[in-house]
């Protein structure tokens, strides 16, 4: 690991303007930052340390209904906080089947947000990625990518966002309350990360000092007995999504007034997939629809690599996404949050 | 540059000059309070071997650096028993064979304490296998861990209701 300096902020316009400073860095709970600095894979000079900054760990219900999360609110407390877990089901099941208990008991809300993609080549210092160093090159090309991305990548770069949390986020229209040298700024959480394009080193329109203070949800009661978020693992448990899907309806009457689906693992940023939801307006839940809906969320996916598989296992995972949320939301949480196998 | 924090771990306050803001909680636990029961396993969050409670909450020790640790209360491996008197976690461990070659062992036992204190697992092997899967063992001693948790779990609640 680099030496760096530490500072500890008093306030947020202090974090922002300690972290103005070239290098800097801030550290929340350290999950992801720490690990990086020790694989040498970033080196930042200075480490603005936010985790405790006043006021930002709170879980609020707001006038609307709707909800509003403060960025240093642990994983693990937000998945477990009752009125949030019976307001937006599908989110705490996504949380829940992130990282291990230990992880999610340290890490926070903001800093899931901004985790690092979990491409071997971009943590591997010896391999060409032009997200670590630009211009480098990119070795997942043509190398082992059966899990890289299938939507929205470049020659530049194939890998895909990490998080859980950010997928149902996506989902429910999450915005992110970001503060920095201009004040308060309010962005959709899918505008929040960018696509690789010709630029993969930047991987969200925040700067360097903009510091991640609250996510609100909008009020969600409609979607809440007929949401999942379903996730494909290459071991049952504490591993990152091969793909991953979270789906919610609005039922009436045995229709979809409204529907809600976003994936995971296919794209450097969590994937909405709008025009599934489109096709879903007005039709009865069933196989039908379904596959409808998931031939719509992949019509523009394309393999990257040898990772052809994940195509029809994100159409097949939208389907069952949305079969269960259609029998209905568990009344309790499922042994294996977002399993896909079982009943 | 001297960053001075304080801690208490086992319940001994402690005030330590950090030489360095690199030192991560688990090497200021092994190398500077000779606290060596903590172990490092794969040092980047994966393994679980380094697990402690931080504030009551497990957490792993090798992804905290201890300079954004000042005030807070530590529990390790050392802390657990009373005495010779084994904490049910540590005794269930030995009754059911809960390990092999006992280096997770500690982490194992601290992840554990830590789920019992959450309480979402209750009786359910299931849930419990799921609310250890941060805790690798090499040697696949997984059976005899959930029954350890398992037995843990029964005499805790048994001794809240007597």
């Amino acid at each position: 690991m680099n030496q760096f300096e530490y500072v500890r902020p008093a306030s947020v316009a202090e974090a922002v303007a300690a972290a103005a400073a070239p290098g800097a860095a801030f550290l929340a709970a350290g999950t992801n930052l720490v690990d990086l600095m020790k694989g040498g894979i970033i080196r930042p000079s200075r480490l603005v340390d936010v985790a405790r900054l006043p006021g930002l760990s709170r879980i609020e219900t707001l006038p609307d209904g709707g909800m509003r999360i403060g960025a240093f609110v642990r994983n693990a407390d937000l998945a477990y906080h009752p009125g949030f877990a019976a307001a937006y089901p599908a989110i705490a099941e996504a949380l829940l089947s992130g990282a291990s208990a230990q992880l999610r008991n340290a890490a926070t809300v903001g800093g899931n947000l901004l985790q690092r993609t979990r491409c071997p080549y971009f943590y591997d210092t010896a391999s060409a990625c032009n997200k670590r160093e630009p211009g480098a090159g990119c070795d997942a090309l043509g190398g082992e990518n059966r899990l890289h991305a299938i939507l929205g990548w470049s020659e530049r770069c194939i890998a895909t966002n990490p998080s859980d949390f950010c997928v149902p986020l996506a989902a429910w229209d999450a915005v992110v309350e970001v503060e920095g040298s201009g004040g308060r700024r309010e962005i959709a959480l899918t505008d929040l990360h960018c696509l690789p394009g010709d630029a993969p080193e930047r991987e969200t329109v925040l700067a360097a000092n903009d510091l991640i203070v609250a996510v609100r949800l909008p009020e969600a009661s409609r979607f809440a007995r007929h949401a999942r978020y379903l996730k494909v693992r290459e071991r049952t448990s504490y591993a990152f999504a091969v793909v991953s899907a979270a789906a919610g309806l609005h039922l009436e009457d045995g229709h979809i007034v409204e529907a809600r689906i976003a994936l995971g693992g296919v794209a450097l940023k969590p994937w909405r997939a709008h025009a599934a939801e489109a096709a879903l307006a007005g039709a009865v839940p069933g196989p039908g629809a379904s596959r409808r809906a998931a031939d719509a969320a992949v019509a523009d996916a394309r393999p990257s690599g040898d990772n052809a598989f994940k195509i029809e296992l994100a159409q097949r995972l939208v389907a069952r996404a949305l079969a269960r949320a259609a029998a209905g939301t568990p009344d309790r949480m499922p042994a294996l949050p977002a399993s896909p196998f079982g009943a | 540059m001297n960053l001075p924090i304080s801690l208490s771990v086992n319940g001994v306050p402690h005030t330590i000059e950090l030489t360095d803001p690199r030192i991560t909680l688990l090497d200021l636990l092994r190398e500077r309070l000779d606290l060596t029961g903590t172990k490092k396993g794969c040092d980047r969050g994966q393994c679980g071997a380094c697990t402690v409670l931080v504030d009551g909450r497990r957490t792993n020790s090798c992804l905290a650096l201890a300079i954004s640790h000042d005030g807070a209360d530590i529990l390790t491996i050392e802390g657990v028993a009373h005495g010779d008197s084994l904490d049910p976690v540590q005794a269930a461990f030995i009754a059911h064979d809960g390990f092999q070659c006992g280096y997770c062992t500690p982490g194992q036992i601290m992840s554990a304490i830590g789920l019992l204190r959450e309480g979402h697992a209750g009786a359910d092997p299931e849930r419990i296998r799921e609310g250890m899967s941060g805790n690798l063992c090499r040697c696949g001693a997984y059976a005899g861990i959930t029954e350890a948790v398992l037995e843990a779990q029964a005499s805790l609640s048994a001794g809240k209701a007597a």
